[in-house]
Parts: structure tokens; sequence; C-alpha cells
């Protein structure tokens, strides 16, 4: 891996950070006064006015920009109205949530999904290989809402065990992380059986075979950590989907994170937190996808040193 | 797309596949037969409120009749009525949806393959750009921003997937002007668009075709998935989602009223993926 590959690849990432925050302020200022939108429109001439000039919102639009980035790299990224505190106050406090759902799903995703996967493709075309794909198959075609309201009626309403709805307990927390990792899992096995499934049929293997190693030798030390190389692009993916079905679950059993919160903010047009979350959200996909390429470069080298990659 | 080498399935998964394939087709038909002739025998209003019979449960459960054969909801709305009318909705916004997707992604995929240069690398950073953040995200910023309206929304379920068509036409056209037929056919003396509409696109309609089977479903669970949020189509009007929404407020008491959308939501996606996977191994046998 060269040092202008790992150069242009945080030029990129830098650029698309940029290219967000530049987006959002624009967004921002094209949906309207803000003024207006705070005081309501029957709001007198004099108060809108000292609301521009508390704000900044008379000065010229490049100055403006500037103060946004300003603050923006300072972590500053104004008033939520209507939770009547700093936007960045109110978010921190419903990431740890947020972190958690994410996490115990992300890992769970992992410990389901690969070895489902790797067990099908060893076993391909097997009634259980199958029947793995089918269920993949209707796991991924299940929106989370779907799946997390029959999750209430059997174990909410029907059955009385799980609280339907909050945080505190571990039982809170089961149906969000099944609803979650169902659709996840999904996915990681049929991709993890469909990199399995090209690597065994690599002439490596075969030659791995005919100089006298076992089956599962040959799997272990040739067929895995080559299957493992594309699975990593496929966690920038993960991240993503992760993140927009925690937004569907969380609001569905009133979980207290992050995508409750943007969904109540979008509702109320709390526009400050609005663009906090989607940024961050944002962000952290951009820092996601830097470490994907860094890591594929270092575990591929024909990768890190080509100089463009399409 | 992986390519690999593929061994013939065996002759019972040949005729196994099928069956699942029916049902789905089966399904579909249905979904669109429902769509297309429901405004002709619905048996009420979907917007038609009679309090007199609310909460009325589906007529094959104790209590239930015949007049409402889904039951009725909160304010004594026909369910099977909503549902028809929810049904139209949902496949009309995903149908136009994934049309506009398709071709402005197809287009700017085309452009960049065409004009190379600046106009690549913009088209190039705007598909890496839209695939760094997940576009639920995106639509969500957009309702924010500029408030939610039904022609906003539509358009954000058309922009929704455009980067796949972008990627896919693009690095195909790539790949076919420089095969020996485009050359052929610019050497006669054909304009570029005769090129792009006659010789090109015929030959990587597949791959485009496939990619639509794929969106059409992503693009029914994002509408529904926001819908439900209370953050698509909003009422009067009703989609599957908005159902599955209201409905989960009287789960206790009414379970049909979230239930029966999120089953058809459910059996229709599920269709889609089986059908999309199946067409995809038909027309693309090198990939699995």
């Amino acid at each position: 891996m060269n040092a202008l590959y790992i150069m242009q690849k945080l030029a990129r990432s830098f650029l698309t950070v940029l290219l967000i925050v530049t987006t959002v302020f624009v967004v921002l200022r094209l949906s309207g006064d803000p003024a207006v939108y705070v005081l309501g429109l029957d709001a007198d001439a004099a108060a809108i006015e000292a609301f521009r000039d508390q704000w900044g919102l008379n000065r010229p639009i490049w100055q403006q920009y500037l103060q946004f980035l300003a603050n923006a790299v300072q972590g500053d990224f104004g008033y939520s109205y209507f939770e009547e505190r700093g936007a960045m106050e109110a978010v921190l406090e419903r990431l740890p949530k947020t972190l958690l759902l994410m996490g115990v799903t992300g890992v769970l995703t992992l410990l389901i999904g690969i070895p489902a996967g790797i067990y099908a493709a060893l076993h391909h075309n097997s009634w259980i290989d199958r029947f793995t794909m089918l269920v993949s198959v209707a796991g991924f075609s299940l929106p989370n809402f779907v799946l997390g309201i029959f999750l209430i009626l059997l174990f909410s309403v029907t059955w009385q065990l799980l609280p339907s709805s909050g945080s505190g307990t571990w039982q809170h927390l089961v149906m969000p992380v099944l609803t979650m990792t169902v659709a996840e899992a999904a996915i990681f096995a049929r991709f993890t059986r469909s990199a399995m499934l090209e690597v065994l049929h690599q002439p490596y293997m075969r030659t791995a075979r005919a100089k006298g190693l076992r089956w599962h030798q040959a799997v272990r030390r040739h067929a895995l950590p080559n299957a493992a190389i594309p699975l990593i692009t496929l966690v920038g993916f993960f991240v993503g989907t992760l993140v927009a079905g925690g937004v569907v679950t969380e609001s569905l059993f009133a979980w207290p994170g992050l995508g409750r919160l943007l969904v109540s903010s979008v509702a109320n047009r709390d526009l400050a937190v609005v663009q906090i979350i989607v940024m961050l959200i944002a962000c952290s996909m951009v820092f996601t996808n830097l470490l994907i390429d860094l890591m594929y470069g270092w575990l591929d080298p024909r990768v890190g040193s080509l100089r463009t990659g399409d | 797309m992986t390519t690999m080498t593929v061994t013939a399935p065996p002759l019972k998964s040949r005729l196994r596949l099928p069956l699942l394939i029916w049902l789905s087709l089966g399904w579909l038909a249905l979904m669109l037969l429902v769509a297309v002739s429901g405004d002709l025998w619905v048996p009420f209003d979907y917007q038609g409120i009679d309090l007199r019979a609310r909460l009325q449960p589906p007529a094959w459960l104790e209590g239930g009749n015949w007049h409402h054969p889904f039951g009725t909801d909160h304010l004594g709305r026909d369910v099977l009525s909503r549902l028809v009318t929810s049904i139209q909705i949902s496949l009309l916004v995903a149908l136009i949806g994934t049309l506009i997707g398709a071709l402005l992604g197809t287009l700017l995929g085309l452009l960049a393959a065409h004009f190379r240069g600046w106009v690549d690398d913009l088209v190039m950073i705007a598909i890496d750009y839209q695939a760094s953040i997940p576009f639920m995200i995106l639509a969500l910023a957009v309702v924010a921003f500029f408030s939610n309206s039904l022609v906003l929304f539509v358009l954000l379920m058309g922009i929704f997937g455009w980067e796949r068509y972008a990627r896919i036409s693009r690095g195909l056209a790539l790949s076919s002007v420089r095969q020996g037929y485009a050359v052929a056919v610019r050497t006669l003396g054909a304009s570029p668009w005769r090129i792009y509409s006659r010789h090109i696109l015929p030959n990587i309609a597949n791959a485009l075709i496939v990619n639509m089977t794929l969106n059409f479903p992503q693009t029914i669970m994002l509408e529904t998935s926001l819908s439900f949020l209370g953050l698509g189509i909003q009422p009067p009007m009703t989609s599957l989602g908005n159902m599955v929404g209201f409905g989960r407020d009287y789960l206790l008491t009414a379970w049909w009223l979230a239930s029966i959308p999120a089953l058809v939501i459910f059996f229709t996606t599920l269709a889609f993926a089986l059908l999309g996977d199946w067409v995809r191994d038909k027309l693309d046998p090198t990939s699995r």
C-alpha cells in the first residue's frame, strides 16, 4: 500500500465531508427563512429583525457559510427550539442507547450470518443450503417494521413475555435487536455464501487438495481467508442498513436513541437536531468507507498499489 | 456482481424452484388485478367514516360480518376498501419511482461513459456521495427541510437507487463502446444518439431490467417504512405503510388493523425478491 493511495483516499473522504456539510448549509437556507419558521408567520417585523440580528441571518451569505463551517468544526450546531437546549447536547444524550442497540445487533449478525453462509456454501445445493437461502430471502424482504409488529403481537400481546416499548432492562433490548438482526444476518449469510462459493471453485483450492491437505484444512487455511476479503466491502453497506433500520426500529419500539430523535425532529421540523444527526451519520459512513478502503489496500496488495480504482 | 463457474443444478432443484416462482407470480398478478380493478368492486369509500361500526373484527372472527370482510378501523372505515386503495398507491408510487430512477440513472451513466473527462468525474463523485449515505436518512432530511408533499415524496422515491443504474450503464457502455459492433456502426457514420439508443442500450438492457426488479421491492420497502413513520404518504391518502402505522396503536384490541397490510407488504416484497433472484439466474448465468 503506497502513500499516494492513502493520501488519495484521505483527500476524497475530506472532500465528501465538506460536500455534505455544504449541502446541509445550502438546503437549510433554501428551505425557508428560519426567523419566520421559529417565530411564526404572524410575528411582528421588529421581532423577526431582532432574531435575524441575533443569529447573523442578515449578513452576506458567504459570511454565514464561513460562520457555519467554523461552528461546525467546533461542534456547535445551534439551538434546538423543540428541546429548548443546545442541539448537540440533545443528540449526545441519545447516542449511547443507539450504540448499544447497534453493537449488540452487529455482534449477533456476524455470529449468525457468517457461519450460516459458510455452512450453506460448504453444503452447496443440499437441502440445508436451499433452506438457508430461502430464510435469507425472507429475512431481507421483511421490512423492519413489519417484523417488529409481528414480534410485538407474539411476545407482548399474545404471550406477554416482553415489554413492547421503552428501554432499561435487557428484556427491552430483545425485540429491537431481533428485528434488526434478522434482516442483517440474512444479507450477511447470502453474501458470505457467494464469496465462499467463488473461492471454493478457485484453482488454488484444487492445488491445496492435490498437495495432500484434507478438505477442512484447505477450507480453513485457503478458502476462509480469501473469502474474508470481499466481506470487508459489505461492512460499509452493513453500517448504512444498521443506521436506516435503527431509525424504523427505534421508532417502533420507542427506544430512546438517535433514530427516534431523528424521526420526531423531522416531524417537528427541529432542523438543528436533524442536521447534526444527518452529519453524524454521513461522517461515520465516510469514516467507515475510508477504513474499508485502507483495510482493503492492506489485505489485498493488488488494490493498494493501484492509483485509481473505479 | 461476482463471477464464478456454475455447475448445473440437479434436476430436483429445477423442479422445486418453479413452485415458489409460480406462487410469487400468482401473488403479484393478484396484486396487479386488485390495483387495476379495485375501483370497480370496493364495497365502501376508503375515507368513509362510520362511527357506529368502529373496530369491527374481520368476517371470519367472532363478531365479524361479511359487510366488512376485513373489519373496520378506529373510525369505522372499511379495512378492505382502504387496503385496495393502499395497494394502488403503494404500487403506483413504487412504479413511478423505479421508472424515474432507471431513466435518471441510465441517462447519467451513459453521459458519463460518452463524454468521459469532467462529466465522468462529476457523475462518479455524485455516485460515491449518494452511496455514502443511507438513502432513508437523506429522504428524512429532505422531508424535514422542505416539509412533505406528494410530488416531493414521489420524486424522492425516484431518486432512490439511481446510482446503481448509473454505475451499471456506465460500466457496460464503456465496455461495449470498444466492442466491434459499436465501432462498426460508428464507422458507418451513425450519430451518437443512434448508437446509444439502437445498439448499446438494447445490449445492456438485461442488466438494467434485473436491477429494476431489485429496485422495485426496495422502493416499496422505503415508501412503506417512511409512511409507517408518518413521514411519507400523508392522510387522507393512504398507503400500506400508513395502515400499519395507524394500526400499531390498536395492537392490543384490533390486531388485524396492522397485521393485514403488514402481511400484504411482506408477501409482495418476498415475491419480488424470489422472482428477482430467479430472473437474475436466468438472464445472467455467470452470477449467483
